[in-house]
């Protein structure tokens, strides 16, 4: 192996791309036992990962029960029909869909790219000072986000007393529109993400072909409509698909400030999840909706996959 | 705290205005950010705190005084500690294991596998759990720390392959050739030259995977039952949830001690995660 092929992954990983090793193969550790570190994360990956997956899809087709669990018979497609005729499963697949839309879609990914478009241009300490807030809100534990934003919009707290000082009117927005609440509450833990992932598609958008846009005279609007976003699409689309997939899990925010509640009006599909298979104890039900809550997320990672294919 | 490098992006000249524009609005956003951050710091020091953002009108630490139990603070915390700390270190361990030849080898399988790691990184754990809690009663590791931090450990394990993998990638082969040349084994390789070398990589997948543990509610609470093996996660939970009159003063000194570790750790890794997302397959303009 010539020193000029071995520098050859080295030099192209600083450019981020994961370099194909050159030959392949290796004199040291050839054949099949040279894979054997692989073993570990693989048994792991397969008793803990792929075993719930396949366990899951099992239970999903059966009547399983958290109490008396003294048998449990195979019923097909039952929990499914139950599913898709029950009202309160088209409920929560309504909130998770206005759920995802306000925090994930419209939230994190707008925000995220705004935040990141004005601190190219902001004074080095206001970046370096919100940059940190976002990011430490994003850091923060999810139990202690919950509770921090649980604060912020009851009754007694913080949001409403601005409200009031500027002269507008007040309400319990945990109790009036809990699934905004909870939506605005997973925009200020998870925005960070996007700001990263814009931040660094934006640093990479070569400074000449946007000062080329402003010598031909478009407008800022036109150039970052025209130029800039058509730059980082494929951004975009890594970062909704990843933001998307974040939001879909959301379980612990949402129970720790609402518990699903008032009633049923913020139990988006994680939380209706739970509630059927612990707190009515029907496993197979719950397990069910976790089924079509997982398959939606795999469709989303295959687009993702697709999305950044090239680079593996 | 400092930020990822990328955010130190170089300032293209123009007018005033805009900048000034700009960083106004970037104030405006981040007053919005800091409310909540704000109460969280002022409650944990004023004893009569309610729910909205006030100074303390005589401002102590009698808050952490009275959270700094044994029952309240540390033997959650010191769940926390080890519940985390195992499966990081599980996960950490298995990673650079399998990120080796995924990085140094071509071959059938290794882009399939690949493929899967990054799908799995993707699926949304929350819709396991269910089927985890059924499946860890039928096995008898419900309510063991050691099942928990196997899961936790499964569960943060795609992803760490993925981001140690693109580090190894990173790693010259020059010195491993020498190291095969003079008769070292593929495992002596990884572990006195490439490990080594990759120090930094290596701290930012270690300390990412404690992070996101630290912080995980639902796989404990799900897995864990007895109070006692709790971990800081729930017990927050509970001290939040299940008492009738919840002294908010107190919350927020105990939400402090919980999130300072991670807040911390955290700005040991920022400059460098930065790189670590750009490899994480998420960005290419």
């Amino acid at each position: 192996m010539s020193a000029v092929e071995a520098a050859g992954p080295a030099a192209a990983c600083r450019g981020g791309a994961p370099p194909p090793p050159p030959g392949g193969r290796r004199a040291r550790g050839a054949g099949p036992l040279r894979w054997l570190p692989v073993v570990p994360a693989t048994v792991l990956l397969l008793l803990f990962l792929a075993g719930p997956i396949v366990y899951c899809v099992y239970t999903a087709f059966t009547d399983m029960q958290l109490t008396g669990s003294s048998h449990t018979d195979f019923v097909g497609l039952d929990n499914f029909r139950r599913a898709f005729t029950d009202p309160e499963f088209r409920n929560a697949v309504w909130l998770t869909l206005v759920f995802t839309v306000i925090s994930s879609i419209v939230g994190q990914n707008t925000l995220g790219l705004v935040l990141a478009g004005l601190m190219r241009q902001a004074a080095k300490w206001v970046r370096t000072l919100t940059g940190s807030l976002v990011i430490t809100a994003w850091v923060l534990p999810e139990i202690v986000a919950a509770f921090l934003l649980y604060a912020f919009f009851r009754r007694e707290g913080t949001l409403n007393a601005i409200l009031h000082w500027l002269h507008l009117p007040s309400q319990n927005w945990l109790f009036t529109l809990p699934i905004l609440a909870v939506s605005f509450a997973n925009v200020w833990r998870g925005t960070a993400f996007s700001m990263l992932i814009y931040s660094a598609a934006l640093s990479e958008v070569p400074k000449e072909i946007t000062e080329a846009a402003e010598v031909d005279g478009a407008s800022g609007w036109r150039r970052v409509w025209h130029v800039t976003l058509p730059m980082i699409s494929r951004s975009i689309g890594t970062n909704l698909m990843l933001n998307t997939l974040q939001t879909l899990s959301v379980f612990g925010l949402i129970w720790a400030m609402t518990r699903g509640g008032p009633g049923n009006r913020s139990t988006t599909l994680p939380v209706m999840m739970y509630d059927q298979a612990f707190n009515k104890s029907l496993i197979g039900y719950g397990t069910a909706i976790a089924l079509l809550l997982l398959l939606v997320g795999a469709l989303f990672s295959l687009v993702y996959l697709r999305l950044v294919r090239t680079e593996v | 705290m400092s930020l990822p490098s990328l955010l130190r992006v170089p300032v293209l000249r123009r007018p005033t205005r805009a900048r000034i524009a700009a960083s106004a609005a970037l104030l405006v956003a981040a007053v919005a950010f800091a409310l909540p951050l704000v109460w969280l710091v002022l409650s944990s020091i004023d004893s009569q705190a309610d729910l909205r953002v006030k100074l303390p009108s005589s401002p102590s630490f009698g808050n952490f005084s009275a959270v700094l139990t044994d029952e309240i603070t540390f033997t959650p915390m010191l769940n926390s500690l080890v519940l985390c700390g195992s499966a990081t270190l599980l996960t950490v361990v298995c990673a650079a294991l399998a990120a080796y030849p995924l990085s140094r080898y071509r071959g059938r399988f290794s882009r399939p596998y690949l493929l899967t790691i990054l799908f799995s990184t993707c699926l949304p754990i929350t819709a396991v759990m269910v089927p985890v809690y059924g499946l860890f009663v039928q096995v008898n590791l419900i309510d063991t720390m050691s099942g928990t931090a196997l899961f936790l450990a499964a569960s943060q394990l795609p992803f760490a392959i993925w981001l140690m993998k693109n580090f190894m990638d990173g790693v010259p082969l020059v010195l491993e050739e020498a190291a095969w040349t003079d008769g070292a084994s593929g495992l002596q390789t990884l572990v006195r030259v490439v490990l080594p070398l990759m120090g930094p990589g290596l701290t930012v997948v270690t300390i990412y995977s404690f992070i996101m543990m630290w912080g995980n509610f639902f796989v404990p609470f799900m897995l864990l039952l007895t109070p006692d093996q709790l971990p800081a996660s729930v017990s927050i939970f509970t001290f939040f949830g299940n008492r009738g009159q919840v002294i908010y003063g107190q919350l927020a000194a105990f939400s402090m001690l919980y999130s300072v570790p991670v807040i911390l750790l955290y700005a040991l890794i920022a400059r460098r995660l930065g790189g670590g997302f750009a490899l994480g397959g998420a960005v290419k303009g």
